[in-house]
């Protein structure tokens, strides 16, 4: 147990989650829109794959982060159109979104297994980093571990504080008075789909160019899941979003450390242990107080008229 | 043409495929007048609104507002011509706060913090006040229509379209609104007041345009006319009204005691120590707006909620824990308000609907199996008995016309013979000549012996047929008086009264 270093775990703690914060994310905006995408998982390994072969290909990882960005959001338009266009129901689209997701990074990604990924540099920020204990584990990860954060902040102000996320919430509330009122329900559906699927995107190249960082099929291993149900879990709110997936991603480093460190504990428990805890501690939040689904969530919209 | 309507209709038509819902409509509407739409259920007057607030196209005809041609594509437009509406259904968010609702419905809110003093202000002035903050999952039906009229006043419409405004209110909520709306009759404001409560239009309107079948049949002056004329003009023919024999009432069939219920999600009522008890040949009428726990009080007497045994006694015998099909069997029936997804499903034809609560008192089925040509017959009585207009026995529920639906719904249980029959709203959208013969329908049950429990918003309906009465409030039920006698004043205090509502005086506004 003592080769546990405290630092190192938390450190590495913040590089485990973003994946899952940034999908999970871009799964609200979705879900708050009154729309069930349960392709995140699709969408993550797609953006896994494309954002590591554009980035080996550029030798940049920047490059790479926007090309899945772009990739997440071009495999969610299919889902938009499936469902917001021709109507057809989102749980069955959304697996087959993920299904598809699956099958095509495997294909991409034929050419690129054991390839080494570019690298992403740290941010080195000057003195901060140097405090001791604080600096490494806040101030000397990349900028897509902070550029995460930001977005945490940014969507919170955005539903709660303007009128874009009113009536993004209005749409997901209320299909039926939302245009009725004169709002444009399925276009709000699309631009909220685009930004789920950039987001997962993001999350997926997070996964093959910084955390692992190769390709490896399939390497998204459950992620986009755990993302749905933190969603849940967390009420739609974006700051327990952030909770979720904190802790989801630091049990999962203190698993792997325990295994490492040659705990007693069987390692069967140690690698379910994440799951769990983080659907007990999420569960045990979201059982008092109202739980906020939005009204229309999930459900086909149909303008009547 | 010009003229000094503020909007002028010509010829208006929209048809859909196998019907014209309005076919040439043409009338104006004078600035500052009370302007009423009537018209029956399926009359076109939705239709009609929702071309004046640019939901709907029309396929032909002109609309001209202040003389200019007025071709609004989508509501925006309609509100940037001084159109605004109220909605009955469908345009308020009950997880947002009072003020967000407010906002969503206006083109250019000013930022919250100084719409919720507007939203403060205007509603005191108008005697409909409001708590800009609250969330509207939380607020009475009574409350949620004063969103939706602060909502389009902070906009100072030219227009103010009110689609059947008081059908959640009480009488004196009414008048309060009545009050509120004269005050900005005054103000220059015009209403298009559409309503089928010809009482109301007869007290607040200067002018009625009469709608059947998609046409205009009738202008004319509601003052000036009885509401049977009016009645008649919706219906074209000639009323016939329920004629009850007075029977004598009988010993207690139904017992309720202190029956209390918590909700069954966030924005249900929980129903508080609630008390009556039911004679045999007695109508017993149950008022109240809705929201007021009316969908609880049936769920519990139908037994699809419990409760403690002794809560509900059924000749008797304590059967608050029993489920619906053990009280069915007792002679206990009921019918819920909700038709389609409620009291029938949907996509399933008439004849599974019949056997979904028919099985057991009418033995449609046998060890388990389903005896098809026995539930065909049954649901063929029905359809026979009620005069429920269908192909036949094997159309799907949701094909039927919501009349039609309800008139099916509420006989497949009266031929059931029910000892007590309770019922939700039996006439709810429902045509006028279907409503007499639901009522009717409802008394012969009550001269044969069973005794029924009416709970509908609709106070004509339940003056006219029950025996005693009694009023849902925020889930607690007023002793029962005997409806005979009742003035409007008294009904309405038993419903609440005015809650905290206030005479509009809006010359605070401009002080």
């Amino acid at each position: 147990m003592d080769s546990i270093n405290p630092i190192l775990l938390i450190a590495s703690l913040m590089v485990a989650s973003t994946p899952i914060l940034l999908a999970a994310l871009g799964e609200m905006v979705v879900e708050k829109a009154g729309v069930l995408n349960l392709g995140v998982e699709g969408m993550m390994i797609t953006g896994a794959v494309v954002g590591f072969a554009i980035g080996v290909n550029s030798g940049s990882s920047a490059l790479g982060f926007v090309s899945a960005a772009l990739a997440g959001a071009a495999l969610s338009m299919v889902f938009a159109i499936i469902t917001q266009v021709l109507l057809a129901n989102q749980v069955a689209t959304g697996l087959g979104l993920t299904l598809f997701g699956l099958g095509l990074s495997s294909l991409i990604g034929k050419p690129y297994v054991g390839v080494k990924a570019p690298g992403f540099a740290k941010l080195d920020i000057p003195f901060l980093s140097d405090i001791p204990v604080l600096g490494p584990i806040l101030f000397r990860h990349d900028p897509m571990v902070y550029l995460s954060l930001i977005l945490v902040a940014v969507v919170w102000y955005l539903l709660a504080r303007t009128r874009v996320g009113l009536i993004l919430r209005a749409v997901g509330e209320n299909h039926a008075a939302a245009h009725a009122l004169g709002y444009k329900v399925v276009r709000v559906r699309f631009a909220a789909i685009a930004t789920g699927g950039a987001m997962a995107g993001l999350g997926g190249a997070y996964v093959s160019l910084v955390r692992v960082p190769q390709w490896v099929e399939g390497m998204t291993a459950g992620a986009g899941w755990i993302a749905l149900a933190i969603v849940v879990f967390a009420s739609w709110r974006p700051w327990r979003i952030l909770l979720g997936a904190y802790l989801f991603g630091g049990i999962t480093v203190l698993q792997l450390n325990l295994q490492a460190a040659g705990s007693s504990i069987p390692v069967e428990y140690l690698s379910m242990s994440p799951y769990l805890v983080t659907i007990l501690v999420l569960v045990i939040i979201s059982v008092r107080g109202n739980h906020g689904a939005p009204g229309s969530l999930g459900r086909v919209f149909h303008a009547s008229q | 043409m010009t003229t000094d309507a503020y909007l002028a209709l010509d010829g208006l038509t929209k048809a859909y495929p196998g019907v014209v819902a309005n076919d040439a409509v043409s009338f104006q509407i004078m600035p500052g007048q009370i302007h009423a739409l009537l018209g029956e259920n399926g009359a076109g007057k939705s239709t009609l609104v929702k071309m004046i607030y640019g939901l709907v196209k029309p396929d032909s005809g002109t609309m001209r507002v202040n003389n200019q041609p007025y071709e609004p594509a989508t509501p925006h437009a309609a509100r940037g011509s001084g159109v605004a509406m109220v909605f009955q259904h469908f345009s308020l968010f009950d997880a947002l706060d009072v003020d967000e609702n407010i906002a969503l419905g206006m083109d250019n809110p000013p930022p919250m913090r100084e719409l919720a003093a507007r939203i403060t202000e205007v509603s005191h002035a108008y005697g409909l006040p409001l708590d800009p903050s609250r969330r509207v999952g939380d607020l009475s039906a009574g409350e949620r229509q004063r969103v939706e009229i602060i909502r389009c006043l902070l906009q100072n419409p030219k227009l103010l379209i009110m689609d059947e405004p008081t059908s959640v209110l009480t009488p004196q909520e009414v008048g309060i609104l009545f009050e509120t709306l004269r005050k900005l009759s005054d103000e220059g404001t015009a209403i298009l007041y559409i309503s089928h409560k010809l009482d109301e239009i007869r007290a607040l309107c200067e002018e009625a345009t009469v709608l059947r079948l998609g046409k205009v049949v009738a202008t004319c002056d509601p003052r000036e006319k009885s509401s049977r004329d009016l009645a008649e003009l919706m219906v074209g023919e000639t009323l016939h009204t329920p004629e009850r024999e007075g029977g004598e009432t009988g010993e207690v069939l139904l017992e309720v005691q202190n029956l209390s219920l918590s909700p069954a999600n966030q924005f249900g009522t929980r129903l508080k120590n609630i008390s009556f008890s039911l004679r045999a040949g007695e109508v017993l009428g149950i008022a109240g707006v809705a929201g007021n726990g009316q969908d609880e009080l049936l769920a519990a007497l139908s037994g699809e909620r419990r409760v403690t045994p002794e809560a509900i006694l059924f000749k008797g015998e304590a059967i608050g824990r029993a489920g619906p099909n053990a009280r069915r069997v007792r002679g206990l029936l009921a019918a819920p308000e909700e038709r389609l997804g409620h009291a029938a499903a949907p996509t399933m034809s008439l004849t599974e609907n019949a056997l979904l609560t028919g099985d057991i008192r009418e033995a449609l089925s046998r060890n388990g199996f389903v005896i098809w040509s026995k539930a065909r017959r049954f649901a063929e009585r029905v359809i026979e008995a009620f005069d429920v207009r269908t192909p036949g026995a094997e159309t799907a529920a949701g094909a039927l016309s919501g009349g039609n639906l309800q008139k099916f719904v509420i006989g497949r249980e009266i031929l059931q013979r029910p000892d007590v029959f309770v019922v939700n709203q039996p006439t709810w959208g429902v045509d006028a000549s279907a409503a007499a013969a639901i009522r009717q329908a409802i008394l012969d049950q009550s001269a044969r012996g069973a005794g029924v429990v009416v709970i509908s918003q609709d106070l004509d309906e339940l003056m006219e047929i029950s025996d005693n009465f009694a009023a849902l409030n925020e889930g607690t039920l007023a002793t029962p008086r005997p409806a005979k006698g009742l003035t409007v004043d008294e009904i309405g205090l038993m419903m609440g009264g005015a809650h905290d509502m206030d005479v509009a005086h809006p010359e605070e506004l401009h002080a």
